[in-house]
């Protein structure tokens, strides 16, 4: 019996979402009595796990897995769990992991809770927390099958470092050709950009900005506290900006341990998708914006004024505490 | 082409959320409830196929009558029939074995999903149906192009976009940017009138066993009250981030 996690890499490199999922299931399998595996995909030195609780890694090396394979994936990761004899599979609720984590569910008959927060409230019964209605509640779940798979909410745990090595094993799992039956055509992924999923701070701009062309002084402050840019529904309704950067209970939900709003009004479907956040900040000319109600620190006064001045003082304190 | 969309009947985005019976049951009262918002930008691109290229669409949910209504809107969008699966699922593991047994009966081409529903945000049911049929299936989809056998679909991933190539049957969990918010259809009086007269056919479900259980809910704690800061005064703001909050 051990815990099993997925450790999703990018470049070869381990990503910060790895190491969070591994230190949160390391905190599982320490709650279970059991040791913690971590499979990962094409990543030659995996010995950096070991610092986040990981006892062994089951390291993939497969020229065919260049490309991200949910199929693929999925199935290593079900022999995986057979092999070691997993209970609990844990993924982070990456793009990635929330793709494959149903796929694994399924093929392990698991039952499956996404969006957790939490160590489990206990292991027998197995209960977590986790959120849902978009981050209005949270919904305390009991899985009843054999084998339980759990998605990670991003950033809800944190990194916890451990005492330990991490030994490697090549692991080479058989794959069908129904595997390799999804093609890739292309890949756009902007390059040194923080996203909105991964980043400890997000800048966000709404209608109060007036126009994609006033966009310059949010990206500015983006680039001095090396955050991720997001906006409102309306803002990428009318195109002034990216679906990808709308933020909200039909857009993206941010976890992020700042959150700088700037002309958003808060509208109720807004700010459930910013309630994981752990510090607001709001600016907005009206007094009576509801995201007031909902922000730890708030400005009133013209964006177009006050943005430009935090941002010089931002760039002095980041130069003096460099 | 035949196409199946899933429609999940969810609370309004602006509806409060409160629960009842001892914290174990979300509170319906006074709540106004509507297609999923993920699954509606599905159908109304499920629409542009019928009108573009002849599909036919049925639409289905799993739930119980009070879950008609929503039926109906999509019928008055457009879909052909509907089918309701007679049963109040507790469990998304349920919800992907009923909806797989009457999608493999079928014979869909393409299976439409939203990503996930606004309301317990599981996001499991259609990989979940993927797996069980044994069929494609892309994600977090924002553009859908089908030609022949063949499907060209674009997902989101984390800081970019990715193009696929899938043969079908495939199973997608769309999402905004499949149509645009502008596109969404508005059922006309027209609409209404004849989705009065299009078939919704009640099916008995197959019993499929949940795999989680519900043992309660629970609301955020209350925020404190906000600290305002005066405008001409921004080193405090930068001091509280640094020093209180500790976030900078």
């Amino acid at each position: 019996m051990s815990v099993l996690v997925y450790t999703e890499s990018e470049d070869g490199k381990f990503k910060k979402g790895a190491l969070e999922v591994a230190s949160y299931a390391k905190g599982v399998a320490d709650a279970m009595g059991t040791s913690l595996t971590a499979i990962s995909f094409n990543t030659e030195d995996t010995s950096e796990l070991g610092k986040y609780g990981v006892d062994k890694v089951l390291s993939v090396s497969n020229d065919k897995l260049n490309n991200f394979n949910a199929s693929a994936y999925a199935d290593a990761i079900k022999q995986a769990v057979q092999k070691e004899s997993s209970k609990v599979v844990v993924l982070s609720q990456s793009a990635n992991g929330k793709y494959i984590a149903p796929l694994v569910a399924v093929q392990l008959e698991a039952g499956y809770v996404s969006n957790v927060t939490d160590l489990p409230e206990s292991t027998s019964p197995f209960q977590v927390k986790r959120t849902a209605f978009t981050n209005k509640a949270f919904k305390f779940t009991e899985i009843t099958t054999d084998i339980k798979v759990l998605g990670l909410s991003k950033n809800a745990f944190g990194l916890k470092e451990s005492e330990g090595a991490a030994s490697s094993e090549a692991f080479e799992p058989q794959f069908s050709e129904e595997d390799f039956k999804i093609q890739v055509e292309s890949v756009d992924k902007a390059k040194d950009k923080v996203t909105i999923a991964d980043a400890e701070v997000v800048v966000s701009g709404g209608r109060g900005l007036k126009g994609p062309e006033n966009w310059g002084m949010i990206e500015e402050m983006a680039d001095i506290l090396g955050a991720a840019t997001a906006c409102s529904k309306p803002v990428s309704d009318m195109g002034w900006r990216p679906h990808s950067e709308h933020v909200g209970q039909t857009g993206k939900p941010v976890a992020s341990n700042l959150y700088i709003a700037v002309g958003i009004s808060g509208a109720i479907q807004h700010l459930a998708g910013i309630n994981a956040a752990k510090t607001k900040v709001v600016i907005n000319n009206d007094p009576e914006a509801p995201f007031f109600k909902a922000a730890d620190y708030g400005v009133v006064g013209d964006a177009f004024e006050i943005v430009p001045k935090l941002n010089e003082k931002l760039k002095e304190f980041k130069e003096k505490n460099a | 082409m035949k196409i199946l969309v899933c429609i999940s009947h969810v609370p309004d985005t602006t509806s409060k959320i409160n629960f009842t019976d001892g914290d174990s049951k979300f509170d319906t009262n006074g709540v106004q409830f509507v297609i999923n918002p993920n699954d509606e930008f599905g159908l109304t691109r499920a629409m542009w196929f019928k009108e573009k290229q002849g599909a036919s669409v049925d639409v289905i949910n799993v739930g119980g009558a009070e879950t008609e209504p929503t039926l109906r809107k999509a019928l008055a969008i457009g879909a052909d029939s509907a089918i309701r699966i007679d049963t109040t699922p507790t469990d998304g593991f349920q919800v992907a074995k009923e909806l797989a047994k009457v999608a493999g009966e079928g014979n869909y081409d393409l299976i439409i999903c939203g990503r996930e529903s606004i309301d317990y945000n599981g996001g499991m049911v259609p990989g979940m149906l993927a797996g069980l049929l044994k069929a494609n299936f892309i994600n977090t989809c924002i553009a859908l192009e089908v030609e022949g056998d063949k499907a060209t679909a674009t997902r989101e991933i984390d800081g970019g976009k990715e193009t696929l190539i899938a043969s079908l049957p495939l199973v997608i969990g769309g999402q905004k940017g499949l149509v645009e918010e502008s596109d969404l259809k508005i059922p006309n009086m027209r609409g209404i009138m004849q989705a009065r007269k299009k078939p919704l056919n009640v099916m008995e479900p197959a019993g499929a066993e949940t795999a989680t259980k519900a043992v309660k809910f629970e609301k955020p704690a209350p925020k404190g009250s906000v600290k305002m800061i005066d405008a001409d005064n921004l080193d405090e703001l930068i001091d509280l981030l640094h020093n209180e909050a500790k976030v900078i």
